[in-house]
This record gives C-alpha cells, sequence and structure tokens, in this order.
C-alpha cells in the first residue's frame, strides 16, 4: 500500500488527525479529538503505530492521550507525572518523545521530565534535571517555564537533549541521572551589556537535531537561530540572512543535515507575527550560512498570523512536504521542500503543534 | 454507600463508564479511592498534587460543598460538579 502522511494538529481545543491522499493534495480532518481537550504537542511512534497527544484540561489536569487505531480510540494517563505531593503541582504536557529502546519521554509545565518505559500507562519524574544546581534561579518565559523541547539521541539510549524557555539547553549522557548546560555561543539579547552569553537563561524557543543526527543540532531562539556540530557545547549564530532574529518553530530535512526551515516573525516588542503581514518562511540548504524565502502560496495581505514552537512539521516523503500551523487556525503545507505553499485546512482552533506521520 | 453522580465530561475519559454509581467511604477522600477501585485513573482526574480536589472541580455532599475530608454519610448523594470556567 502507498505511503501517506496523516498530520496531527494539536490545538487548544483538542487534537485533529488530517489525512492525506497519495499525492499529499486532499485533507480529510477528523476532529476534536482527545475530547476537545488543550493539546500542546502529538506524535506518532512508528515502532508501535501508536499516537500520542500531550496536554492539559482546565478541569481535569495533564494527561498524555494514547491511541493504536490512528485516532479512532483514546486512552489517557497521568500516572506518575507528578513531582510529589509537597511540591509544584504539574499543569499541563507540553512536549513529548519517542527515544531508543522503546523509551518515552513528556516535558511538561512547570518545567522537567518524565519517562516512560510502557507505552505512556506509567510515569516516573526524570529528577536529576529538577536536581540540577540552576533549578532555583530558572526563570519562566512568556508562555510559562516550559520544557518544550526533547531530543533523544537516535543512537544512544543514555544521551538526551531538552530546551527550556527561558533556561537554555541541557543535555544528558547518563541516561538523566545528571544534565550539562549547553548554551556556549547562544546568546541573552534581553540582558544587561556584559551579561549576555550566560551559563544558562538563554530563551530557547525550538532545539532540532539534524539528520546525521548524533551532534548536529539546530535551534531557533528568542535572539537568533543556532547550529552547533558537537552536541550543544558550542554554538554559532547562523542569523544574518533572516529578515528578523525572533521567531518559534524550526525545521529539520530527514536526509540532508544542512537544510532547515524557519519562520521569522517581528520581534517580541513588535507584535510577533508574520513581517509587515507577509507570510514567508525562511529555508538555508548550508546550514544556515544563507537563506531562502519562500512566499509563494501563502498569504501576502494583511496576513498579521503566528506560528508557534512547536506548530511546524516535516515528513519524510521525496520530496519532502513541509507543514505550519497559525494560532488563528490556519494550516498550510508545502509538497516540494517548502518552496510553494497551499493552504490545508482553515478554521481550525488556535494550533500549538504540527507533526507528521507517515502511515500505510 | 454513597450515590455519586459525575459529570459527563468526566466519564467521556472512560468509555463505559456511568453517569451514576455507588461508592464506599467514610470521606470523600475514601469515596474517590472506591470510585478508582471501579474506574482506575479517575482519581487522577479529580485530585492533584497533595492531594487536593484540583482547582475547577467540585465535590459537593448533600449538597454542601465538600473537601476530602468531608464526612460522606451511608445515604449520602454525592455530586462531582466541573466549575464553570473556559473560554
Amino acid at each position: 500500500m502507498a505511503q501517506r502522511v496523516a498530520l496531527l494538529v494539536g490545538t487548544r481545543k483538542g487534537l485533529f488527525v488530517l489525512d492525506g491522499d497519495a499525492k499529499r493534495e486532499s485533507w480529510n480532518v477528523r476532529g476534536p479529538l482527545c475530547d476537545g481537550w488543550p493539546i500542546h504537542d502529538a506524535i506518532y511512534d512508528e515502532a508501535s503505530g501508536a499516537i500520542y497527544a500531550g496536554g492539559g484540561s482546565n478541569w481535569y489536569g495533564p494527561a498524555v492521550w494514547r491511541s493504536n487505531d490512528l485516532g479512532a480510540s483514546w486512552s489517557h494517563s497521568s500516572e506518575g507525572i507528578t513531582y510529589g505531593d509537597d511540591a509544584e503541582k504539574v499543569a499541563t504536557i507540553w512536549s513529548l518523545a519517542t527515544g531508543p529502546g522503546g523509551a518515552m519521554y513528556a516535558g511538561v509545565e512547570p518545567a522537567g521530565l518524565f519517562r516512560s518505559a510502557d507505552g505512556g500507562s506509567t510515569w516516573s519524574h526524570v529528577e536529576g534535571l529538577t536536581n540540577h544546581p540552576s533549578r532555583p534561579e530558572w526563570q519562566p518565559g512568556n508562555g510559562g517555564l516550559i520544557l518544550h523541547s526533547i531530543v533523544p539521541s537516535p543512537e544512544d539510549a543514555e544521551r538526551v537533549w531538552v530546551g527550556i524557555s527561558s533556561v537554555g539547553a541541557f543535555e544528558t549522557a547518563d541516561g538523566g541521572r545528571t544534565w550539562s548546560t549547553r548554551n556556549k555561543g547562544v546568546r541573552a539579547g534581553f540582558m544587561p551589556e556584559g551579561q549576555q552569553y550566560p551559563d544558562f537563561g538563554q530563551c530557547v524557543h525550538k532545539l532540532v537535531m539534524a539528520a546525521d543526527g548524533g551532534e548536529h543540532l539546530y535551534q531557533q531562539n528568542h535572539c537568533g537561530v543556532y547550529r552547533s556540530t558537537d552536541g550543544g557545547r558550542q554554538w554559532e549564530e547562523i542569523t544574518p540572512g533572516l529578515p528578523t532574529e525572533f521567531g518559534f518553530p524550526m525545521g529539520a530535512h530527514p536526509r540532508d543535515p544542512d537544510t532547515v526551515w524557519t519562520i521569522p516573525m517581528t520581534e517580541p516588542d513588535a507584535g510577533r507575527f508574520m513581517i509587515d503581514g507577509h507570510a514567508a518562511v525562511y529555508r538555508s540548504n548550508d546550514g544556515g550560512t544563507t537563506w531562502q524565502k519562500a512566499t509563494a502560496g501563502l498569504p501576502q495581505d494583511n496576513a498579521y498570523i503566528s506560528v508557534l514552537r512547536e506548530a511546524m512539521a516535516v515528513d519524510s516523503l521525496d520530496p519532502v512536504g513541509v507543514y505550519f500551523g497559525t494560532s488563528t487556525g490556519q494550516l498550510y503545507g508545502s509538497r516540494d521542500e517548502g518552496r510553494t505553499w497551499g493552504l490545508v485546512a482553515d478554521n481550525l482552533p488556535a494550533i500549538w503543534s504540527v507533526e507528521a506521520a507517515i502511515v500505510d | 454507600m454513597a450515590d455519586v453522580h459525575l459529570p459527563r465530561s468526566l466519564v467521556a475519559l472512560f468509555p463505559g463508564a456511568p453517569r451514576r454509581l455507588r461508592a464506599h467511604g467514610a470521606t470523600v477522600a475514601e469515596v474517590i479511592a472506591d470510585l478508582d477501585a471501579q474506574v482506575p485513573g479517575i482519581r487522577n482526574r479529580l485530585l492533584d498534587a497533595g492531594p487536593s480536589i484540583r482547582t475547577h472541580i467540585n465535590v459537593f455532599v448533600g449538597g454542601q460543598r465538600a473537601t476530602l475530608t468531608t464526612p460522606v454519610a451511608a445515604d449520602a448523594v454525592v455530586h462531582v460538579i466541573p466549575a464553570v470556567s473556559g473560554g
């Protein structure tokens, strides 16, 4: 059977699944799923064929939802997602990821990491991150103190990178027992002169791994775009060529480690939406040394739309499909690696996350 | 046994769970523990760390707003009601 793409779209009012045809031209919208809960992130686990969705209900708290049948039926659990009875309450799930060996991770607000070894039925707190000496000084970003990016090494089950706003990036190489900051070279431009390159306190917006895995990372930050080829020990700014340094999402090509996409938006104090009302996606094919602007098929008149950190996805077909959702409910897609675009869906609730799953 | 009434939005999270069921317990905490035995996972939807009843959940015993330590008589009527909030 031909491969097709299913887009998992997390919104403020439930998860939606968009089933694409073989050409990625028409899409059937299913939803709202997960009983209309706010969903911050949804992922597809190729190994098990399960969809996971993470979020939190105003009434019923945080949970990770699981569907074994592409969204037709669901279960959910938050068993173990707690810092303890005497500690801070977990408000919601912000991010999900799967790693080698069946490991699963959930990033939460207030910032912390939980791990599951049984497909999301039960969870345990990765205490090593919460016990990092910097923890008492962590400060929230505008969206809260959230662990929003989880990047497990594809080969080494002991290695995981995370991104926390507005704290920065961390890496563990020992399965979560100890963590090291990974922010060298990343600017915290909102700090006073002379204090703009701290050990932590940077406002990472999205952390992604390049196709060659290992130690090749990119990040869109509050203050610029960066790449690292040594697992985040040193970052190099690749903002030149982009119209602004501010944006939230970032996407990496599944096969070419030098191709990434980002969506620059107006500066934090100037609206945080598409520049001059012209929607555009920027692509680099040389690791961020140069950038190409794509506007074809995107709205160019009064498009004061925003794209949040988890709301960009890349599929693994050839040519690669790229997708992004807006905080005003439009979903755009490209079948030619981000060169030309079209509207996939409109009038959805505010979109918080997009994931592209390849299903048979 | 208490006569427990649950809201639609709660039972929707547990396919097959009834809107109304009987539960043992001398306090609200014990009643919720018995509910969890009958509907596994329901405790986590009603209680936060502490444990405490979640901020936007109200439990009424005999028409009076209750806490986890509120006594529940054998013939009590218990209502779980989500707060009117959202947007």
